[in-house]
């Protein structure tokens, strides 16, 4: 029959595959709603992630600052608080001595600093945006010294392409891109809106930038580990990008 | 039987459809990060020109399942996007297709013509060439609406490295609020669109899947309003 009429085998064939077709992205659209795509997909975008980094370190200036939006009133107490652990994380002195920031890893002079002498390394205050992950805004007044001048006193070696913020907030932790770390804007702030830092805000110090999302910021400092190789982080291991670059 | 060219290329079919899955993707996966923080104002203000601060889109129209997931399929998603979309208007401007979608003078008479002939104010189909006003309008409004999406998404993504760029469309807060819009006008414009296909012109599913398009069967020819007319008319016989 077939080979009597071939004009009529095509259209069958035809019809065969528009069926199949639309079957197919009918359960690839249906499939979409609220999951999270499939499994499969999970190579090809740890793919993008990496080439994103590239676009994303093509783009980064030192020079390209936060303005910190001029006209608005600063966020203040509406600024969310944020840690993992089940209560707001305070460094206990009777316990665990005095709180020290311990700067290391691949520097000249590994350093151990109380606050009162992180306080009397050259600081500045710097009003600008905080970007969150989730997609709101906020403008704070961060007072502290920045990475860059902490790196030069301790002598950070030029093969140290990444740093590890630690904290004691349950381990939480985040590692950078050293351009990113020794960005004018990036400090170890210990002051917030004019006050010393609060407990929910990271006391005694935590790292601030605007060149980065709110969850690379690491509150409750207590390690800056220059390293060769990026040290992933709390969430960058949990599947949020690890660049996070503003 | 006469062999047709196809009424769409292939190119514009395969970019067509690439375009489909991927803007469902992007606007998915928007949406699942839009409802991470469903509100334009800055923490501790307030906002001007949104009526549903904090109300978030319905989960089933959402892609990504979480905010990580859906800012990793939006920041791959948005290159297949970007690069479909290169490959379609080089295709469009080197063939000179172009010419079918860009506005021309009388464009806009004859808009109001289809709009008129739709709600039954005028009773025979406006004359057209490929398309019809209101669809080169359409086809003419989307690679701007992409290009709107394009400059407000780098905005959002970059406002520090791309201050300049969040300054001209005033402020993170802003961009963030014309990406949305535009991405709302761009579903508006797409729904209609996948409307008036099944409602008007089914055939055309054909002419951009195989290429196959019968022009007898074109809504001028059948007089196509939405619902009516679907079958093609009857002539008489020769």
């Amino acid at each position: 029959m077939n080979q009597a009429r071939p004009e009529s085998g095509a259209p069958l064939d035809r019809r065969l595959f528009l069926g199949v077709g639309a079957a197919v992205a009918a359960e690839l659209l249906l499939g979409a709603c609220d999951s999270k795509g499939p499994k499969s997909a999970e190579r090809f975008l740890r793919y993008m992630e990496r080439k994103n980094e590239g676009v994303e370190r093509a783009l980064f200036r030192h020079t390209a600052m936060d303005a910190g939006s001029p006209g608005h009133r600063l966020t203040g107490s509406a600024l969310p608080s944020y840690f993992i652990s089940p209560k707001v994380p305070v460094w206990d002195e009777s316990a665990r001595g005095a709180w020290r920031l311990e700067v290391s890893g691949m520097v000249a002079r590994p350093l151990s600093l109380t606050l009162p002498e992180l306080t009397r390394i050259p600081h500045i205050t710097d009003r600008v945006n905080h970007y969150c992950v989730e997609g709101w805004a906020a403008i704070e007044a961060w007072t502290g010294c920045r990475l860059r001048d902490l790196a030069r006193i301790a002598g950070v070696s030029p093969e140290a392409k990444f740093v590890d913020f630690q904290s004691f907030d349950s381990g939480y932790h985040e590692s950078w891109d050293i351009e990113s770390a020794l960005h004018p804007q990036t400090v170890i702030a210990y002051g917030l809106d004019g006050r010393w830092l609060g407990a929910a805000h990271g006391a005694p110090a935590r790292l601030y930038s605007p060149v980065k999302l709110g969850y690379k910021n690491v509150k409750y400092l207590t390690r800056i580990v220059f390293l060769p190789a990026a040290n992933g982080g709390y969430w960058s291991d949990r599947g949020y990008e690890w660049y996070a670059g503003v | 039987m006469t062999r047709h060219p196809p009424r769409h290329h292939w190119v514009v079919r395969v970019t067509h459809w690439v375009n489909t899955v991927a803007i469902v993707l992007m606007v998915g996966s928007g949406f699942r990060i839009f409802n991470a923080y469903p509100a334009f104002a800055r923490r501790g203000e307030t906002f001007c020109c949104w009526p549903w601060e904090g109300q978030g889109i319905p989960a089933w129209l959402t892609f990504g399942g979480w905010l990580a997931g859906a800012r990793n399929w939006h920041f791959a998603m948005m290159w297949v996007l970007l690069l479909n979309g290169c490959v379609y208007l080089a295709f469009v401007y080197l063939r000179g297709e172009w010419r079918d979608l860009v506005p021309h003078r009388g464009d806009a008479r004859d808009a109001w013509e289809m709009i008129r002939f739709y709600t039954f104010r005028r009773a025979d189909h406006p004359r057209q060439g490929k398309h019809n006003a209101l669809q080169k309008l359409t086809y003419f409004l989307l690679p701007l609406i992409a290009l709107a999406l394009i400059l407000s998404g780098l905005a959002i993504w970059k406002p520090v490295q791309l201050s300049p760029l969040t300054a001209l469309l005033g402020g993170y807060v802003w961009a963030r609020y014309w990406h949305f819009m535009a991405t709302l006008l761009l579903v508006a414009l797409s729904a209609i669109h996948v409307f008036m296909v099944f409602a008007v012109d089914p055939y055309s599913m054909r002419a951009m899947t195989t290429g196959g398009y019968n022009e007898n069967l074109s809504p001028e020819s059948r007089n196509a309003r939405p619902f009516t007319n679907i079958l093609p008319r009857r002539r008489p016989a020769p």
